[in-house]
């Protein structure tokens, strides 16, 4: 102590407190503060290990020992775990039976095993990750602009309405009214089968936003007038004319003519 | 009495309504109500238009979510209407006489006398007209009656003629679009420009010249972009059969023009595993592939191509304008 007070009028001892503040500063914050780590984090060990047994017992029979593809099924390596996430959870793979496209249907796979084998596909290469909470938050966007964007690049597959469409040869584009915000975003960043890709660079993440608001608001569109008979138009619309109101038509001219008891 | 039908001679049937007098009040007192529920009917549409929210959405079991002015309103107004004409109908079925009468009807065919004179007036005509026998004065009237719709064809043929300072012709204009060289291509609806990497093997983008709006908003018309109007596709290089230019492509990115050969309907419409281009009106199928060649469906020419490149700063851009006009088939084509 008598050392320390002898000195302490030394130049050297601002610099020293100096020091020893910013540490102290820094440090303290660095220990309180819940700093996450960047999001291009490598998942943990063991859920790519998870996700590598699951993929082994269930996809690479068609996709290959290593994903590489087979002639039964591409390659999964760059397709990132977006890919994965969206044909897992939507239970599209595992394919059930071939045919003209594979269908959605009921996954037989928790939501942890399907991140693990996304967290397992997203280990091999590089490709479009699973969108954030704060990718997928519409709550901002532009309704309009996204029905813009939606007549420029969904409706001549999904149908004006998102009630979905017929593609060659048995091919479908499927009805978006049960669509989740993740599940379209996932679509347009991976381009499930014959659906095109429409990625960040051409389709920004606020335009992405305002697609989904505005298929979210075809999803709670109420009907003004009635019977919305299927929201495709005229087709069902006709058919309905030509049966129940010709029906109904051709009754009235028979009760008018009719002798009466 | 005079203007009464004679009765025809069939077995009238009594209807409830002329036997029992019972019958019959019930028949009217039922008519009445059909007038009167009518009337509140129209009431009910006032208190509709009046007292209910046009928002209001209302959930009726069979039709889902339905907005409750609407369905108030047409079920109130369609009654009214209905009944009125209802209540009429049933006042002639139950109530009014329903005796079978007979009308008489004339013969179609005419006296002999009367044809035998209408002929006779036929045959003088013609006679002292000469129409037979002056052979010259009816040759030459039929030509002259025949020649003169000729200036009507010509007038038609020549009603289309555009602004005094445009010179070309409606061919002309068909055949060219507002692309040329170093034309940058954007966005369609956002209008951005594209780069190279930014779209993927398998990706889509619909396009348009990025002159387009200040050539719109000239024009004051969308003419441009029915021409102009292109996609652009990706795929791996080597995938691509042919072309129908040396290097059109710009490292597998190629651009089609959007608007169909077939009858002009706007294809975006792309399969991205098979390469196919379908056309939604008549299911035309172009293999963008291979030249845009028609592998189903009625179209009868290739889907032009636009050829394309980079420029300086790195954004696509096309080299040139098509080759061929885009969309349907006119009569100055060459094919």
């Amino acid at each position: 102590m008598k050392f320390l007070a002898a000195r302490r009028r030394n130049p050297l001892v601002a610099i020293g407190l100096l020091l020893f503040a910013l540490i102290a500063v820094g440090g303290g914050y660095a220990a309180i503060a819940n700093v996450q780590p960047a999001q291009a984090a490598v998942d943990s060990q063991s859920k790519i290990e998870e996700g590598n047994r699951l993929y082994l017992a269930n996809c690479s029979s068609c996709h290959g020992m290593d994903a590489q593809g087979t002639a039964n099924g591409p390659t999964l390596i760059g397709v990132g775990a977006a890919a994965v996430n969206f044909q897992v959870s939507t239970g599209r793979m595992p394919l059930a039976a071939p045919g003209a496209q594979a269908t959605a249907k009921e996954s037989p796979y928790t939501d942890e095993q399907v991140a693990a084998m996304a967290a397992y596909v997203a280990s091999l290469a590089p490709g479009p990750a699973i969108p954030t909470a704060e990718d997928l938050d519409f709550s901002n966007a532009d309704v309009a602009q996204g029905g813009v964007l939606f007549r420029t690049n969904c409706a001549q597959c999904h149908q004006a309405a998102g009630q979905g469409g017929a593609l060659t040869q048995g091919k479908f584009a499927p009805n978006l009214m049960a669509a989740t915000p993740q599940e379209i975003w996932e679509a347009m960043a991976t381009g499930p089968q014959s659906m095109p890709i429409f990625s960040t660079a051409t389709v920004p993440v606020k335009d992405k936003q305002a697609i989904i608001a505005y298929i979210n608001s075809l999803q709670n569109a109420y009907s003004p007038g009635g019977l919305d008979l299927g929201r495709i138009g005229p087709v069902t619309e006709g058919l309905f004319l030509w049966t129940a109101v010709f029906a109904a038509l051709i009754g009235a001219a028979v009760w008018i003519g009719i002798k009466a008891r | 009495m005079p203007g009464q039908l004679p009765h025809a001679d069939v077995e009238h049937v009594l209807r409830v309504a002329d036997t029992d007098p019972k019958a019959a009040r019930r028949a009217e007192r039922q008519i009445a109500g059909m007038f009167l529920l009518s009337i509140l009917l129209v009431i009910g549409f006032v208190a509709a238009y009046v007292g209910i929210d046009k928002s209001t959405v209302v959930y009726i079991p069979l039709f889902g979510d339905v907005g409750a002015q609407t369905i108030a309103l047409g079920i109130t107004f369609g009654g009214a209407i209905l009944l009125i004409g209802g209540g009429a109908i049933q006042w002639a079925k139950k109530l009014m006489p329903d005796v079978e009468v007979v009308q008489m009807r004339h013969e179609q065919v005419s006296p002999q006398e009367a044809t035998t004179e209408a002929a006779g007036h036929y045959e003088r005509g013609k006679e002292e007209s000469g129409f037979a026998r002056y052979k010259m004065i009816r040759r030459t009237m039929i030509g002259a009656m025949a020649l003169f719709p000729i200036p009507l064809v010509i007038m038609l043929r020549d009603l289309w003629s555009g602004p005094a300072s445009q010179e070309f012709t409606p061919a002309e204009i068909l055949s060219t679009t507002i692309w040329r060289k170093g034309e940058r291509i954007v966005t369609d609806a956002t209008y951005l420009p594209v780069r190279p990497e930014d779209l993927p093997v398998g990706g889509l983008v619909s396009a348009v010249p990025a002159s387009l709006e200040e050539v719109q908003h000239l024009a004051g018309n969308q003419n441009a972009r029915g021409k102009a109007a292109i996609i652009l596709v990706r795929m791996e290089p080597n995938e691509i059969v042919s072309q129908q230019g040396d290097g059109w492509d710009y490292q597998g990115i190629l651009a089609y023009s959007k608007i169909c050969t077939h009858v002009g309907c706007p294809i975006a419409l792309y399969e991205q595993r098979t390469h196919h281009l379908l056309c939604p009106c008549h299911q035309s199928t172009f293999d963008l592939a291979d030249s845009g060649a028609v592998v189903f469906g009625p179209a009868a020419r290739n889907m032009p191509q636009l050829p394309i490149g980079v420029d300086s700063e790195g954004y696509l851009i096309a080299m040139d304008d098509f080759a061929q006009p885009v969309g349907p088939s006119f009569w100055e084509r060459s094919s």
